[in-house]
């Protein structure tokens, strides 16, 4: 279970989270929808302690994740996929996935590592034939494949998606959520996914959270998010310029 | 704010901003020293800074210390007969090289190849998220990235001074052999007779410094880089202009400490 509590955050005088209340239970995905520069990525950020909050509290499993003792058995248990990959250019597709593998407190032998690096690979759709390129040399669709299965390499009990489906084409885009979706119903793991896709988030979530203006705006399971009566999630949701939600034009 | 106050204020903030970055530069350095001593030990990537930083940075070095000494020896020859002094070269070569121009020299194309492509590489990095993604995979960029570059810079640039050295007074050897008319061993005896083990010393020890000042510059600015394209270019043209000054103040702090009586 990771629950957010009153969790602030600002960037010299731009406040960009102003108190966020979130609960994801254990093995549910979880889809954080908002505008732009609303505060998802911050977020999710907060959570894994890669940013940290001015003010509230982050607790994944009932543990504090500021006063977490070993934070590299902390971070073990999660996995992310980047809105870009974010995968290292200076190291063969499959060390990118196996690098948790070859390194700290899950390291294996390198037989091993390369052994489950291309099963992950497989798992995504990817031949053994790709272990050995480099990422420059994989086009944008491909490398979320090995972002998503450097993210699974591990078995984490959580993964985090930061705009999995950004930048790819429709039919990619369905490939990727499909992947998604069947990886965290068969690892049974907690999965948040950001996102303003809203095929994405029909075909990732259970749960459904928008957040606006720094909080959490409307919260419910995703059947119950075409007839909630939110103004806001509604403008969200149909997309229209119409509506609360202020629009630059 | 009155006239009289606000260029104060101005002057005041510019100075704490410039105490500011040096105390960060100084924890970072701390960092990464300590990072440098504990485990866990990141070999492939100590292997491969040494590689970039101290074997690949050979031709630049020998190509830079040929030229300098050649010139050296000519500038020396031409100054000397103006008081009838032509036969020093030698000695004033050497001296030159091995004191200053070798380490300065050395010290200044690290800034140019290695602390800009440090710098670069890891800015780019930070800017597609590649930081992050090493942290949510429990390593710590500070160890995995600076740890092994520092640590590389301060092994291997003595060694490239060593030899950039060796090939300075080379180059004056042999331009004075074939241009000066000096004789091959005469030249080469006065060369070793006159330098002193404290010379060659306080190569060694130069060269040290400027790697770890020009790795550590590359790495501080990268990791402290701004935003898109034009955060990793303000990066890398920052820590190659801080990683030339500080090597050029160290150069002079340390020939003061070494022979300042």
């Amino acid at each position: 279970m990771i629950r957010l509590h009153d969790v602030h955050k600002a960037f010299g005088a731009k406040e960009i989270l102003r108190g966020v209340d979130l609960d994801v239970a254990k093995g549910e995905s979880c889809v954080i929808i908002g505008g732009s520069g609303t505060g998802k990525s911050v977020a999710l950020k907060c959570v894994l302690g890669l940013i940290t909050p001015d003010q509230g509290t982050i607790m994944v499993d009932g543990e504090d994740i500021t006063k977490t003792g070993d934070r590299d058995a902390f971070l073990a248990r999660f996995g992310m996929l980047f809105q870009g990959a974010a995968l290292f250019d200076s190291l063969p597709v499959w060390q990118n996935v196996a690098f948790r593998l070859l390194r700290g407190s899950l390291k294996r032998p390198r037989a091993e590592a390369k052994e489950i690096a291309i099963e992950k690979l497989r798992r995504v759709g990817m031949g053994p034939d790709v272990a050995d390129l480099f990422p420059a040399e994989l086009s944008g669709g491909m490398q979320k494949r090995v972002g998503l299965a450097r993210a699974i390499a591990a078995d984490p009990e959580i993964i985090f998606f930061d705009e999995p489906t950004t930048g790819l084409d429709p039919i990619m885009a369905g490939v990727i959520n499909e992947l998604i979706r069947e990886i965290v119903v068969e690892m049974g793991a907690t999965a948040v996914t950001i996102t303003h896709d809203m095929t994405s988030v029909r075909a990732i979530a259970d749960k459904v959270a928008m957040l606006h203006r720094g909080k959490i705006r409307w919260h419910g399971p995703v059947s119950e998010m075409d007839t909630a009566d939110d103004p806001y999630l509604r403008q969200f949701i149909t997309g229209s310029p119409n509506g609360p939600i202020e629009t630059l034009r | 704010m009155s006239v009289i106050a606000r260029p104060l204020a101005a002057l005041g903030a510019g100075v704490l901003s410039v105490l500011a970055t040096v105390g960060r530069v100084g924890l970072f350095a701390l960092a990464a020293f300590r990072h440098i001593l504990t485990p866990p030990f990141y070999a492939r990537e100590f292997l491969h800074a040494l590689l970039h930083v101290g074997y690949l940075s050979l031709p630049v070095v020998g190509l830079t210390a040929v030229f300098t000494g050649g010139a050296l020896a000519l500038q020396i020859y031409a100054g000397g007969a103006r008081f009838s002094a032509e036969q020093v070269v030698p000695q004033i070569v050497a001296l030159g090289v091995v004191r200053e121009l070798g380490p300065v020299m050395v010290g200044l194309m690290m800034a140019a190849r290695v602390t800009s492509s440090i710098a670069a590489e890891i800015a780019t990095m930070k800017v597609t998220e590649q930081i992050d993604a090493l942290v949510t995979l429990s390593t710590d960029p500070m160890k995995y990235l600076t740890a092994p570059r520092v640590f590389a810079g301060l092994v291997t640039v003595p060694l490239l001074v060593a030899v950039g050295d060796a090939i300075g007074v080379f180059g004056g050897w042999f331009v004075s052999v074939q241009s000066l008319g000096f004789n091959p061993a005469v030249y080469l005896k006065n060369t070793v007779d006159f330098l002193e083990p404290n010379d060659i010393v306080s190569s060694l020890v130069k060269g040290a410094a400027f790697g770890v000042i020009a790795t550590l510059m590359g790495c501080y600015f990268g990791m402290h880089s701004g935003r898109g394209a034009q955060g990793v270019g303000q990066a890398t043209k920052s820590s190659v202009v801080a990683a030339a000054v500080l090597i050029l103040a160290a150069n002079f702090l340390l020939t003061q400490a070494f022979f300042a009586t």
